[in-house]
């Protein structure tokens, strides 16, 4: 008997200790090998390329007198340089023109799917990889980006990577890695009218800062995520970079089955149900330990901006800049600086500042959802007359989708211009640039100096805050403007905005 | 499973491709003055702006390293008086910089301009995850060290010479003797000691990666 109950307490507690994270179940089904005292070898299973990372690596193969291993785990598109008007037309920018003809050919070689420039599947890498369900849960994904992450929010351990590193996955399919630290941020309760799932990201940047999360694997959990679509949910993962962590994820369930199912890559019939059975085991187990864990509540949050340099420089719409004595202690040092390049004030306002363009679109929000929402916002609006208006859908799939639902014909009338699928002016690469000294409420991921053209200054913000500078022309809180209630057809978008 | 020797017998029967003169296994460690870049979280569009990614090969990045920051309205007979790069008084192959290095954009054209101007170590308090690795991956030692001795560093008088000795993961200010060790994974150092790469040893490993694609299928 004693021995019995012995033999259950060791059991037990073996057991307990056996608790795993949704990062540590989809890592250790990865594992080729564990070098002592170093890292792992962690099999890829998808491994993304664009024109931009991937040339060098394609190079470095062919010094080497091999092929890529895995080509059909390979998928490749051209986004960075592509641009966004007349893509029928060949590219203008010569080094543009032969980086996506390079990539062409190196596809070519290798027996890569290419989804380039013409082709219906063609877009921006992290919206086309979840759209088209090559995107699964519990794989490990990697791509020559940082917004790789954004593949996360499918339950998926999904980073970005350099270009030697892509070429070690070209070669081997392997990368060599350590695990990171696990951090959980739990968002709960209910979002407020007007916030969305891009506020939800800032306001968590705004908190623990533009280096909050390196060195860490994050889980976002809590009833105000698992209440968000996929492409809310995408918004979140995609800027899990910009705190800094090795990657974002959230784990799968109803939601995600539902956005796979049927998608053109995903499982069908019974290997559907066999994955199914799969993906239903990829949750962070009651008792596993990370080595931080952060609370949220969902309350708290107001459509947020960036007013800043780093995308932890962030605040509520209706608050005001901060001065060296109430700004936290990370970004002091950066403050007068970033101010100075922004052109702003301490202690200011950033309601009313005067808007020159705005950029709506980048792998954090060009699906089409954004584009309901944004369309259900400014039906029967019309722009500022002295703002310029992009909106750069993530694919040629989301593009047409606008299209057959009429929303490029609201665009229309607001004044605002339907573009063709790119990263466009999240970047300063391709085209579309904003000028310098020009302002720019943006729907993009990163508000450096310089991100969107040399000497331009960028706000971050949602599709509905850009939404609302664009109407009015200056930032504006999209919840003084009328929406008459259009959004409440879609609550899941990261909120509704309930007028 | 586990391969505790890999970082002597398989590296050298696969490794005859050593990309980077291993500068950092000489006796004594690695000397030179710095130059000092005081600002906190440098992102990788500072250090090479997008417009100069749409090369095809790793060469000729340093001459665009901090564009921006280097030269006015991108004309590179403008340079900024002020800014580090551009004073005299400033050399060396080390590099340092404020906390949260290199965050931002994977670009791995960071560390490529980094080494093609000429530096072989950066100096940090805190350093993102894909530069840290972009770097290691070219050779380029990220040092990381306490936010107290990294301002002890930027006190120094430009004529300060500084000793990585990687071997002892030490990192020394010459004329006062402060020394400071510093963390790296001892695969990685080997791999720096030697000039050894990740890609050859994954190569390697070929059979070990078609039994594991044999198991899971």
């Amino acid at each position: 008997m004693l021995c019995e109950s012995y033999l259950s307490y060791v059991l037990c507690g073996k057991k307990q200790n056996m608790a795993k994270t949704l990062f540590e179940k989809i890592w250790e089904q990865h594992i080729v090998k564990t070098i002592d005292d170093g890292p792992s070898v962690l099999y890829i299973d998808r491994h993304f390329i664009h024109e931009v990372t991937s040339p060098q690596a394609f190079t470095g193969l062919n010094k080497r007198g091999i092929n890529v291993l895995r080509p059909l785990q390979t998928i490749a598109t051209a986004d960075h340089n592509v641009p966004t008007l007349n893509q029928h037309l060949p590219i203008k920018e010569e080094l543009s023109r032969l980086q996506v003809e390079t990539l062409k050919k190196n596809c070519a070689e290798h027996g890569i799917e290419l989804y380039g420039l013409g082709h219906p599947f063609q877009g921006i890498v992290h919206v086309i990889g979840p759209e088209l369900g090559i995107t699964q849960p519990g794989m490990t994904i990697v791509c020559g980006d940082s917004h790789t992450s954004t593949h996360g929010a499918f339950g998926a351990i999904a980073f970005g990577i350099g270009t030697s590193e892509v070429e070690m996955v070209f070669a081997s399919q392997c990368l060599l890695q350590s695990k990171p630290k696990l951090m959980r941020i739990n968002v709960e309760g209910e979002l407020n009218k007007g916030v969305v799932s891009k506020d939800i990201v800032l306001y968590i940047l705004s908190k623990i800062t533009a280096s909050g999360a390196t060195g860490y694997a994050v889980e976002f959990a809590g009833s105000a995520i698992r209440a968000l679509s996929m492409e809310a949910r995408m918004t979140i993962c995609n800027m899990s970079i910009e705190m800094g962590g090795r990657c974002g994820l959230i784990a799968p369930d109803e939601t995600t089955f539902a956005y796979i199912e049927g998608k053109e890559f995903a499982p069908q019939g019974e290997a559907w149900q066999k994955k199914l059975g799969e993906w239903k085991q990829l949750y962070s187990d009651r008792d596993a330990l990370f080595d931080n864990e952060i609370f949220i509540n969902a309350e708290d949050i107001e459509p947020m901006i960036t007013y800043g340099t780093n995308p932890g420089m962030g605040i509520g719409v209706t608050e005001n800049i901060p001065t060296t004595e109430t700004i936290n202690d990370n970004d002091r040092s950066g403050l007068a600086k970033s101010l100075a390049y922004m052109g702003l004030q301490q202690g200011a306002a950033i309601k009313g500042q005067k808007i020159d363009y705005v950029f709506i679109g980048s792998c954090t929000n060009s699906r089409i959802e954004d584009l309901r929402m944004v369309a259900s916002f400014v039906k029967g609006k019309h722009k500022a007359d002295d703002v310029e208006v992009w909106i750069v859908p993530g694919s040629k799939q989301v593009e047409a989708q606008a299209i057959k639902e009429g929303i490029d014909k609201i665009f229309e009338e607001a004044g605002f211009v339907l573009r063709q699928p790119g990263c466009s002016a999240c970047l300063g690469m391709n085209e579309d640039k904003i000028p310098a000294g020009k302002y720019c409420i943006s729907t993009s991921n990163r508000n450096f100096e310089g991100r969107q053209g040399a000497g331009a200054r960028t706000l971050l913000a949602s599709p509905l805050t850009a939404a609302a500078a664009a109407i009015t022309g200056y930032v504006t809180d999209p919840r003084s403007l009328p929406s008459k209630g259009v959004l409440r057809t879609n609550p899941s978008a990261g909120g509704a905005f309930n007028s | 499973m586990s391969d505790k020797n890999l970082n002597t017998d398989t590296q050298k029967e696969s490794s005859n491709l050593q990309t980077q003169e291993p500068p950092f296994g000489g006796q004594g460690g690695f000397i030179s003055r710095f130059v000092p870049i005081n600002m906190e979280n440098i992102d990788t569009d500072q250090i090479i702006p997008a417009r100069f990614l749409k090369a095809t090969t790793k060469d000729g990045f340093g001459k665009n390293l901090f564009r921006d920051w280097r030269y006015y309205n991108d004309d590179a007979s403008k340079t900024r008086a002020d800014f580090p790069l551009n004073m005299s008084q400033f050399d060396g192959e080390i590099l340092v910089a404020g906390k949260n290095f290199g965050c931002g954009s994977s670009r791995e054209h960071a560390a490529w301009s980094i080494l093609d101007y000429g530096f072989r170590v950066v100096v940090s308090s805190f350093f993102a995850d894909i530069f840290k690795n972009n770097a290691l991956n070219n050779g380029v030692l990220p040092v990381q060290v306490s936010d107290a001795f990294l301002q002890r560093i930027f006190l120094q008088d430009n004529n300060t010479e500084l000793t990585v000795d990687l071997e002892q993961q030490t990192i020394r200010i010459n004329p006062t003797g402060e020394q400071e060790q510093f963390e790296i994974n001892s695969y990685k150092k080997t791999c720096l000691l030697n000039g050894y790469n990740d890609i050859d040893y994954l190569i390697s490993l070929k059979e070990d990666i078609q039994e594991f694609e044999t198991q899971r299928a």
